[in-house]
């Protein structure tokens, strides 16, 4: 039983501290003026502690890896469900959830030395560093996440769902678009909704490939500066109990509202979902 | 991770501390661009002082001040003069900030290797690192875009060179803030329109070192002060160095202390005429 609430209690201290360590910072700087602020500068003098540009950066690199990881991890997790054979299917599922087993500092430092050079060529840009080399390679790292949880909503839509589409004259595809991707449909939007908390809360990769530069992007090429760099990039040198050590872990504290507000949409939504199928409440 | 060598330092040295009370302690504080050499030193003089303890720490040059107000350190490093209101803060407590230079510094411009520029002037930095000079055409190059790439804003470096080149101005929100020196090196070496700075040990083959207002990033334009990017850096003490914080800062200042700093990657002070 201590065992199984221990993460109980490291949950319990972990937030405790991101409110502790946290707070201070909206005394110094009002918590509107830190959210909606334009400009992070925490240690000229003196300092400003606005971190829309940080958040703006995480949304931008966010919603463009998803653009990526939706299509291809659901394609891939339809593909394998509904049209792979056995041999295929043995093959392609080991080698996606390989996929996910890669630590990111090893992406991060592909895209730093590979992908942001190639991008910078193709896209004829001044850096390769920026949010779509970012958005590119979180996709490719949300793929297993989204592929595996939307296969295995494939595969908890009861055979008499198919059976009965079948038998009402229905052809292979119709019985894919009309019964099983709708049954299986709030499965599949938990797999966005945990993906898209994956990639929110990844921190070396956006590090290394998105350049850094703390600026509300005005493209998609832009460098920006994502919340979780500039807490893991900044915390090694903020003086401790300085008001820039708290900024940052008032980041930390939004980062943390904001994957948990996904998180629960993503439960609702997994809720809703056995409800629909009847399978229990 | 500076800090957090500090930290394990301190830590393993409270430890030693434990085992042998009779053991003189020197308590190290302050800035975190001098934290290597700090370290290094306290490192090589323990080993060869049995008796003594250093403990370091690295949390910035005003926080290596205000310890040394409060008396909670011997030995304040700064990557800065001390300033004139934290002179009366010390004195209404009873301490008398003393200097002792004891290294110098110089951050190198450096620019791609593509790049047809060999020198600009200090406006011109300025202008580039403040954004308001946006392409390398109004500074005599080849148009294109310029991209500025700078340290976080926590590092040492990156407070220096701000104080140094700005002169009051923010950087460009638009800079690509890299977490450490070798990433601009690599991001300045991969990128055509590319500008950075580096510490004097991060210059190499990859990059092109700009000359500013002619002047060369190299020891001894350092040494004589005739490069505009260089600094002394200090060790505060209360009053003239004695008892143990004397030693120690003779033998930072000694050809062995000397040759760490160099090790370190900053530039010796000239030996004694």
């Amino acid at each position: 039983m201590v065992v199984a609430f221990s993460s109980l209690i490291f949950l319990t201290g972990i937030v405790l501290v991101l409110f502790i360590e946290g707070l201070p910072a909206f005394s110094v700087t009002g918590i509107l003026s830190f959210i909606f602020g334009k400009s992070w500068y925490p240690t000229s003098t003196p300092p400003e502690f606005g971190i829309m540009p940080l958040i703006s950066a995480s949304f931008v690199v966010s919603v463009g890896a998803m653009l990526f990881a939706i299509p291809v991890g659901i394609g891939s997790a339809l593909y394998i469900h509904e049209i792979a054979g056995e041999k295929q299917k043995m093959f392609l599922k080991p080698i996606i959830e390989l996929l996910g087993a890669i630590p990111s500092i090893i992406f991060g430092f592909f895209g730093m030395v590979i992908v942001a050079p190639l991008v910078q060529k193709v896209f004829n840009l001044s850096t390769g560093q920026c949010a779509f080399t970012g958005a590119l390679i979180l996709g490719v790292m949300a793929i297993p996440v989204v592929c595996s949880i939307a296969e295995d909503a494939l595969s908890v839509v009861p055979k008499s769902f198919r059976e009965a589409s079948f038998a009402l004259g229905a052809n292979r595809w119709q019985t894919l678009l009309k019964v099983i991707i709708p049954a299986a449909g709030s499965g599949i939007s938990t797999a966005i909704v945990l993906g898209i908390s994956r990639v929110m809360g990844e921190t070396m990769t956006v590090l290394l490939v998105t350049g850094g530069a703390a600026q509300i992007p005005n493209s998609i090429f832009s460098p920006v500066r994502p919340m979780t760099s500039t807490i893991a990039a900044e915390m090694g040198e903020a003086a401790v109990g300085g008001v820039h050590f708290h900024a940052l872990f008032a980041i930390g504290l939004v980062l943390f509202m904001i994957t948990l507000v996904l998180n629960m949409i993503a439960e609702y939504i997994g809720r809703k979902y056995r409800v629909k199928l009847g399978l229990d409440v | 991770m500076k800090l957090l060598k500090g930290l394990a330092l301190t830590a393993v040295l409270l430890a030693l501390c434990g085992t042998a009370n009779a053991d003189k302690k020197l308590l190290i504080d302050g800035s975190s661009t001098m934290l290597p050499i700090a370290q290094a030193l306290a490192e090589k003089y323990m080993d060869k002082t049995p008796g003594i303890t250093i403990s370091v720490k690295g949390g910035g040059s005003g926080i290596g001040v205000a310890s040394l107000q409060d008396s909670t350190c011997d030995i304040a490093d700064s990557s800065r003069p001390i300033k004139g209101s934290e002179i009366a803060i010390a004195l209404t407590k009873g301490v008398d900030p003393k200097a002792t230079v004891v290294a110098l510094d110089g951050i190198a411009i450096i620019v791609n290797k593509a790049n047809g520029i060999t020198n600009l002037t200090k406006k011109q930095v300025r202008g580039i690192f403040n954004g308001s000079i946006s392409n390398w055409s109004q500074v005599g190059g080849t148009p294109g875009k310029i991209l500025a790439i700078s340290r976080d804003t926590s590092s040492g470096t990156y407070e220096a060179f701000i104080a140094l080149a700005l002169e009051g101005d923010k950087i460009r929100p638009d800079a690509m803030l890299q977490a450490a020196s070798q990433a601009v090196a690599t991001t300045v070496a991969n990128t055509p329109g590319a500008i950075g700075y580096v510490g004097i040990g991060y210059i190499s083959d990859t990059t092109k070192v700009l000359t500013v207002n002619g002047a060369e990033c190299k020891k001894e334009n350092v040494l004589n002060n005739s490069y505009p990017y260089s600094r002394p850096l200090f060790m505060y003490t209360n009053g003239k160095p004695q008892g143990d914080a004397k030693v120690f800062i003779d033998y930072v200042l000694s050809a062995e202390g000397q040759a760490v700093v160099e090790e370190q990657g900053f530039v010796a002070l000239k030996k004694k005429q």
